[in-house]
């Protein structure tokens, strides 16, 4: 394929990814900028979206429509709901100490991935898409004939992959209203900013972690819940996007939201393009190596304020 | 996981007895089999102990369950038939995690914790090379179900062999004349960029070059990847045939987003069906995969010629025509591996049947009496078809089935024939000492 | 008796107490105890970084990757004789440290956790990426005519427990007594406060550099003696499974405690080994002990005993 569209094709592709890696980062970066613990067990809310997501349709069945739309608001308030309970019943008992809030969480880890083997079972099951049309794109370039349009051999997407990028784009657009514009925005900014002042100025801070806890648990789910038309629900799938979501929200700044999603955007997008111009292995490396020089350089991240 | 989730023997004492005594009284019939007098003087009838090393948790899990299923009704049959030497068989379950680590932990169990008289088992080969090491140094037979090139390449040991399903060497080199003479000179892979991959690579491509095509383009995808649209624009344009193989649980994600980035124009296709292992060929999205074909190492879906083997195997494992579980028709095996676990238990049995195996003393005896034997005809016990055991380099050579996707079905369209898989020695394991 | 006499005792006691085991133990127990040697090294040159030093490094893999790489290909393709090959992988292990140490001590807390994380994953990649030598994910073998020493036999049941002993010991001894220096001081208050420590004239970066060169060599050893011992050298070890591991152990154990890494591996090893016989669903079980440790012993195994029992524990 032709330089040109190559790099559209990873950048779409790229944009993709992005879409849900700020998604499922933005839920983990809540967690880690209001209550400071590091939540190992993130990765595993975003599979039992992409789980549930199969059991809602599949129990459902009919359009595959109905059965998305229904997942897409049942999921992930269930698996709010589960986070909710983990955060009353461990976290809380342990006072969101930092190194016991590892140890506690790979338990939550374990826990959730072996329920899920034994009820789920070992396999990649997929989930329809609502709609997936091919979309063919045209390319532009200056020939000899002038301006001219064609059609490269290759280069397309599907419109459920453009739903998801717009998806993304709405969803963050509404968490940032709640955020910024109610009651519960402010006492999540107030708890996050000093929580012993929130706590005197009334502010309910078990509750307020326990719904914050769930809230970046429901919006890992969310993101998982759009992926699983594209990727198949399975009971390893949580690895990567811990991963991924936890290098954004440092890479980020710790504690910026704005700098978890432009982070998002930078590595979901240089995956991408990197790949263009190196063999993929080569282009892995790269990637990787640097996400650390950024951070060496730069370790309050990119629109941190000041080091943690 | 319906039956994912036992542990340690699946044998009940009923069921030994009535195959005992059901194999006694066929015995007694047929008068003179040479089993008669063994089991007469059988020294001991307490059961063969096998230890089944399992994928049951990890990456693996898929390949595990079902490899379970096939070796819990391999051995159901065997028990049925008499056992061996009179004795029954026990199969004692470890789960290894799919880990190196893990898997040679698990077999150190075997040896010296369960007294397991052999160690049977596993797919994955990083599994397999990590614990055969420690199956040498314990003098514990090791059999393995795994296709890898790591027996026949002599990396391991005289304890180690694969008598029951053939290695990727074998299997990529034989697809090779039907590539090049059907479907195109000019060839794309696309694989995993480990050691699984790099072994397709390389021995398609010196293959390939023998049949007068080339590979244009090598596309190794990283481990983990769950994403793929990004690298197909390195195919070129001039490819006729791409070649893909992925394993692990993103290859319904690969062989789709293949679809979507061809649209109505596509090359021709050959894959291994490990890209589609315990997949569902009818799942939405793979449309686009009629008319192209795959490597099978034993046909998924039920033949015109089915031969009565095939159909006692599958009745026998629970799996029907189109090699999904018998009571979930959704739920897909692993069926071009699994039939391995089969075959490799029935070895077992004729070798320790040749060997006159009597306890962990006779091991030695035992891995004698397998390299001993070379033509294993297609029967009951090897369904998958016949096969040539090399005794030097412990390794099978079969049969390779490549098939056409038609109407949703994997029609059987070529039989790779046992001599086009075969390949010069790399190691003779009878030199070794025990 | 004094708190160091208490502690020489306690030290050599639980040397003794390996030594006796070999002895009375069934031979599969042995062997797991071999193994349980070898990744207590591990977990120890973890825990002088996280324990001691204060600083949480997810990339630990590497360094015992490096060791087992190091030692493993120069005696495959290099030749080497065991030892030199031996002292190959640690020094490959230490050296990578210093280089990693040098970029990601700029950087502290959570940042250097994800740096070394990346870091560790970027020499996973490697390993594979050079697949032509390391054969990738699946690894090599080290053959057992390859694992002698002089006329000893490292593979035997009773050579792999000596050597595993010999090295544990070693590292155990080595690293109490580290710990006892003024420098392993300085270390302890490096992680009690990096600002005051500083401001008293210590050079902090020039402690955390040492404490980290330290730190991956142990881990070095552990690597190189895994596959000296048991013949495996593969890229699994590299993943970042295989990072979050010793940081479990030691906090299981009980970080800043000498004995807190032999603990946490033996319990982990134990918790896995015996779940697993009863149920296939042994991970459900590591999960919900886990849960319940951190609710009820919030210090680790070792930390625990210190805090109700033996104040003096080292």
């Amino acid at each position: 394929m032709e330089f040109g569209p190559h790099l559209m094709l990873a950048s779409l592709e790229g944009a993709v990814i992005a879409a849900i890696l700020s998604l499922t980062a933005m839920g983990l970066s809540i967690v880690f900028g209001v209550m400071r613990v590091v939540n190992v067990a993130h990765g595993e809310f975003f599979m039992l979206g992409a789980v549930l997501a199969w059991y809602v349709t599949s129990a459902l069945g009919g359009h595959p429509a109905l059965g998305f739309v229904a997942a897409l608001l049942i999921v992930p308030v269930l698996v709010a709901a589960i986070a909710a309970t983990a955060d009353r019943l461990i976290l809380k008992r342990i006072n969101y100490d930092a190194d016991r809030t590892i140890v506690g969480t790979i338990g939550i880890l374990y826990i959730i991935q072996q329920t899920t083997l034994m009820t789920f079972g070992p396999d990649a099951r997929p989930v329809e898409a609502p709609f997936n049309t091919r979309l063919s794109l045209p390319w532009f370039e200056f020939g000899e004939n002038g301006f001219a349009m064609f059609w490269p051999w290759g280069l397309s997407t599907t419109s459920y992959k453009l739903f998801v990028i717009a998806a993304a784009v709405v969803i963050l657009l509404g968490l940032w209203m709640v955020i910024t514009r109610t009651k519960i925005g402010l006492v999540m900014r107030a708890t996050q900013q000093d929580s012993e002042m929130a706590q005197a100025f009334g502010v309910p801070v078990g509750t307020v972690y326990s719904l914050v806890f769930g809230l970046g648990a429901g919006l890992a789910a969310l993101g998982a819940v759009l992926v699983v038309p594209i990727q198949q629900a399975h009971y390893l799938m949580g690895h990567d996007p811990l991963l991924l979501s936890f290098i954004v929200v440092i890479i980020g700044g710790l504690g910026s939201l704005p700098g978890t999603i432009v982070a998002a955007i930078l590595i979901g997008m240089s995956d991408g393009i990197i790949s263009v111009f190196f063999s993929p292995t080569i282009a892995k490396i790269i990637a990787t190596l640097l996400v650390a020089m950024v951070l060496v350089f730069r370790p309050q991240g990119l629109l941190g304020k000041t080091a943690p | 996981m319906s039956d994912g989730n036992f542990k340690s023997s699946k044998l009940s004492r009923r069921s030994t007895l009535l195959g005992l005594g059901a194999s006694a009284g066929a015995l007694a019939t047929a008068g003179v089999l040479p089993g008669t007098a063994r089991f007469a003087q059988a020294q001991s009838s307490a059961p063969i102990k096998i230890g089944f090393q399992k994928h049951a948790t990890g990456i693996g899990a898929a390949y595990g369950r079902w490899y379970g299923a096939t070796t819990d009704a391999a051995v159901k049959r065997i028990n049925d038939n008499g056992g061996i030497n009179g004795r029954p068989v026990e199969i004692v379950v470890e789960d290894d995690g799919t880990d190196p680590k893990r898997g040679a932990e698990v077999l150190e169990k075997f040896a010296t914790q369960h007294e397991c008289d052999i160690a049977f088992g596993t797919l994955f080969s990083h599994v397999v090379i990590g614990s055969a090491p420690r199956a040498g140094e314990l003098k514990l037979p090791y059999f393995v179900v795994s296709e890898g090139h790591h027996v026949a390449s002599g990396m391991l040991n005289r304890y180690t062999l694969q008598p029951g399903i053939t290695d990727v060497k074998s299997q990529v080199q034989s697809m090779a004349p039907f590539v090049a003479g059907n479907l195109g000179k000019k060839v794309t892979m696309i694989y995993p960029d480990f050691a699984f991959g790099h072994d397709h690579r390389d021995f398609f491509s010196a293959a390939i070059e023998a049949q007068g095509g080339e590979v244009v383009a090598k596309i190794a995808i990283p481990p983990t990847e769950t994403s793929f649209t990004r690298y197909f624009p390195n195919i070129p344009r001039e490819t006729e045939v791409i070649y893909h193989v992925m394993v692990g649980p993103a290859v319904l994600t690969f062989v789709k987003e293949l679809g979507e980035f061809f649209g109505p124009s596509r090359p021709e296709i050959f894959g291994f069906i490990d890209s589609l292992e315990a997949v569902n060929i009818n799942s939405p999205g793979l449309e686009f995969l009629e008319g192209t074909y795959f490597w099978e190492g034993m046909p998924r879906h039920a033949q015109a010629d089915q031969t009565s083997h095939d159909k006692a195997y599958r009745a026998a494992v629970g799996v029907d025509d189109r090699g999904a579980s018998l009571s979930d028709g959704k739920d897909v095996s692993t069926f071009a591996h699994m039939f391995g676990c089969w075959e490799t238990l029935n070895i077992i049995k004729a070798g320790m049947e040749a060997s006159d195996y009597q306890g962990p003393a006779d091991r030695a005896k035992l891995i004698e009496a397998v390299e001993a034997m070379t033509d294993l005809p297609e029967s009951d016990d090897h369904p998958q078809g016949p096969k040539q055991f090399n005794g030097k380099t412990h390794q099978v050579f079969g049969q390779q089935y490549i098939s056409k996707v038609t109407d949703g079905k994997l029609v059987r369209a070529h039989t790779a024939s046992i001599e086009d898989g075969m390949y010069e020695d790399e190691v003779d394991y009878t030199a070794q000492s025990f | 008796m004094t708190s160091s006499r208490k502690s020489t005792l306690l030290h050599l006691g639980v040397l003794a107490l390996l030594v006796v085991l070999f002895f009375v133990l069934p031979p599969y127990h042995a062997g797991n105890l071999s193994r349980i040697m070898v990744l207590a090294i591990y977990a120890m040159g973890y825990n002088l970084l996280f324990g001691y030093t204060g600083l949480l490094s997810l990339g630990h893999a590497m360094f015992f990757a490096a060791g087992m790489y190091g030692f493993g290909l120069t005696l495959n393709l290099g030749g080497w004789p065991v030892p030199l090959a031996f002292v190959a992988g640690v020094v490959c292990a230490g050296a990578l440290a210093l280089v990693i140490g040098l970029l990601a001590l700029r950087t502290a807390g959570v940042a250097f956790m994800i740096v070394t994380l990346m870091f560790a994953q970027t020499g996973y990649l490697v390993v594979l990426y050079f697949g032509t030598y390391t054969r990738g994910d699946e690894g090599f073998v080290i053959q057992q005519a390859q694992r002698m020493l002089g006329g000893f036999d490292l593979t035997s049941e009773t050579g792999r427990y000596v050597t595993a002993l010999i090295l544990f010991a070693i590292c155990f001894l080595g690293l109490a007594r580290l710990v006892q220096t003024p420098f392993g001081r300085t270390l302890v208050a490096i992680r009690e406060n990096e600002e005051r420590t500083r401001m008293l004239g210590y050079d902090a970066g020039s402690h955390k550099l040492r404490a980290l060169i330290i730190s991956g060599a142990v881990s070095g050893v552990a690597g190189a003696a895994y596959a000296l011992l048991f013949g495996y050298v593969g890229a699994t070890f590299a993943t970042v499974q295989y990072s979050i591991f010793p940081l479990l152990w030691v906090l299981l154990g009980g970080a800043g405690t000498t004995i807190g890494p032999l603990i946490g591996v033996f319990f982990m090893f134990y918790l896995i080994d015996t779940s697993s016989t009863y149920t296939n669903a042994y991970m459900l079980i590591a999960g919900v002990v886990l849960v319940l440790l951190t609710v009820f012993a919030p210090q680790g195994l070792a930390g625990e005993l210190r805090k109700r029992v033996f104040k003096w524990l080292p």
